[in-house]
């Protein structure tokens, strides 16, 4: 198994306890996962290869995630139905993307999914 | 309805792809073609995210890509940062949050260009098929 606990030092701790603050504060705040905090700095502070910062990221997004929609549905804004709208074929999706991902380089899709950000915010700045 | 539909599905993709929950396209898809509240977006986005992702994080560990011990530690150490996130978010009003993660979006894309341009896409993967292959397939 790969990445246990053996070599991992205390500065290495340190900055996993950062990672782990800050996704969890951009997911609570902005309703997404982290990993767009926590791919980078894996990469950046932990030197782990893309693949292994994504694959990693992803397991600690079901833990963020799942713990942050609990404290939502708390205050009463989640919406079921229209949850599984999106995240049953997003299941799909993964699917299609991490296989995508063992045999295509991600720059070119990266790219696209940059300029659908960009027009999204757009479109949610102009509303 | 298709939208909605259209938009999970290119959320699965890019967090297969890039690591990521998929929220930060779930969340303007509910505003946009459901017509959610931001507040509700964002909610609705975090329960759509666990099942991309306990998929995603399965199938990335059957390539070897999961380093279980770190994510774990991560996953964990960032429950208190969450449920001050989620706070954060309910006390501030729709606009204000919406304005944010619009905000919020420019910079995860300036960061996706930063990351993929100017280095020649020298990420360590296969690439047998090269990058023009990756954009055609979309």
């Amino acid at each position: 198994m790969p990445g246990m606990a053996a070599h991992r030092s205390p500065g290495d701790v340190l900055k996993l306890v950062a990672i782990g603050t800050a996704a969890g504060l951009f997911s609570g705040i902005f309703g997404v996962g982290g990993g767009t905090v926590i791919v980078p700095l894996l990469v950046l502070w932990l030197g782990y290869g893309e693949r292994e910062a994504t694959g990693t990221s992803l397991a600690a997004i079901v833990f963020i995630a799942g713990f942050a929609a609990a404290v939502q549905a708390g205050y009463g804004n989640v919406r079921v139905v229209d949850g599984l709208l999106v995240g049953i074929p997003a299941v799909g999706g993964v699917l299609a993307g991490a296989w995508l991902q063992q045999r295509l380089r991600s720059r070119t899709i990266a790219l696209l999914f940059a300029a659908v950000l960009v027009a999204s915010a757009v479109e949610l700045l102009v509303r | 309805m298709i939208g909605a539909i259209a938009i999970g599905l290119a959320a699965g993709v890019v967090a297969g792809l890039l690591g990521v929950g998929g929220g930060v396209l779930f969340v303007p898809g509910l505003v946009i073609f459901i017509g959610l509240t931001q507040h509700q977006a964002e909610a609705t986005s975090l329960l759509a995210i666990v099942p991309v992702a306990l998929v995603g994080a399965v199938v990335q560990d059957r390539y070897g890509n999961v380093r279980r011990g770190d994510a774990l530690l991560v996953g964990v150490l960032s429950l208190a940062g969450a449920a001050g996130g989620v706070a954060l978010a309910n006390a501030l009003s729709g606009k204000v949050l919406q304005v944010g993660f619009a905000l919020f979006m420019l910079f995860v894309a300036a960061q996706l260009v930063r990351r993929n341009v100017g280095r020649g896409g020298g990420e360590a993967e296969t690439g047998d098929v090269g990058t023009d292959g990756a954009g055609t397939g979309t």
